[in-house]
């Protein structure tokens, strides 16, 4: 079983999710919260790096977070599921545990 | 009314929502405005994303502020400026953050929306002729 990544931090602030992508393993679940919603969104400067990712981690993003900023599913990068509450609670049950980048 | 006006500038450089500075500069921007100092809005960095459309929190417990920018123009705001280069970081475009509307109720002056994009020289200029700068 892997774990479950979460990043509640701007991309643009912090190096929360850097230091998260580097060091998830393969396979890993990242799961973007809170400010980390930012940067699941097309045409930042974090695009690329999160792309990159894409190919080795599957990452998901909390809807009520991005709603909360105004940002519709239609923003988002190819490749990034949306996921609600329970989503959350289940990838916290999938996974072997979680670890909070904040 | 207070005889001395200065030149307030309330810099936003946070994201709305993740911690409680987005919020706390708004109402210190309010009761500033209430003063009759000369007031200037600044979003910069993170601080564009206080100013998105479409912000629902009703999933997150948390109260929408976002229509409270929209008020500031009935509070004699007349200067809402955005930082160009940190819209453009973003993926966003002025075309994703709300207008705000001004009116000055004795001339009956119009402004349909006061939010600005500006270039850093023009950040730097702001900086530069303000007498206070209160940073968020």
């Amino acid at each position: 079983m892997s774990i479950l990544h979460t990043v509640n931090k701007s991309p643009f602030e912090r190096t929360s999710l850097d230091s998260c992508l580097k060091f998830a393993q393969p396979g890993a679940a990242v799961l973007l919260i809170e400010d980390g919603v930012y940067a699941a969104l097309t045409g930042t400067s974090a695009e690329d790096q999160v792309k990159d990712a894409l190919n080795r981690v599957k990452i998901y993003v909390l809807g009520p977070d991005l709603k909360a900023r105004g940002f519709a599913e239609g923003r988002l990068i190819n490749g990034i599921s949306v996921v609600d509450y329970a989503g959350f609670v289940d990838l916290a049950a999938e996974n072997a545990k979680v670890q909070a980048w904040l | 009314m207070s005889e001395i006006v200065k030149k307030f500038l309330y810099l936003n450089r946070k994201a709305p929502y993740g911690t409680i500075y987005a919020w706390e500069a708004l109402e210190v921007i309010l009761i500033g405005a209430a003063f009759d100092q000369e007031v200037s809005v600044l979003f910069l960095d993170d601080g564009v994303y206080q100013l998105t459309k479409g912000q629902d929190t009703s999933g997150i417990g948390m109260k929408n502020f976002s229509p409270t920018f929209r008020t500031l123009g009935d509070y004699e705001v007349k200067n809402v400026y955005v930082d160009r280069d940190s819209l453009a970081a973003r993926g966003l475009t002025q075309d994703d953050l709300v207008q705000i509307a001004w009116e000055d109720f004795d001339t009956e002056e119009e402004v349909e929306n006061i939010v600005e994009v500006i270039d850093s020289a023009r950040v730097r200029e702001l900086m530069d002729a303000s007498d206070v700068v209160f940073s968020f």
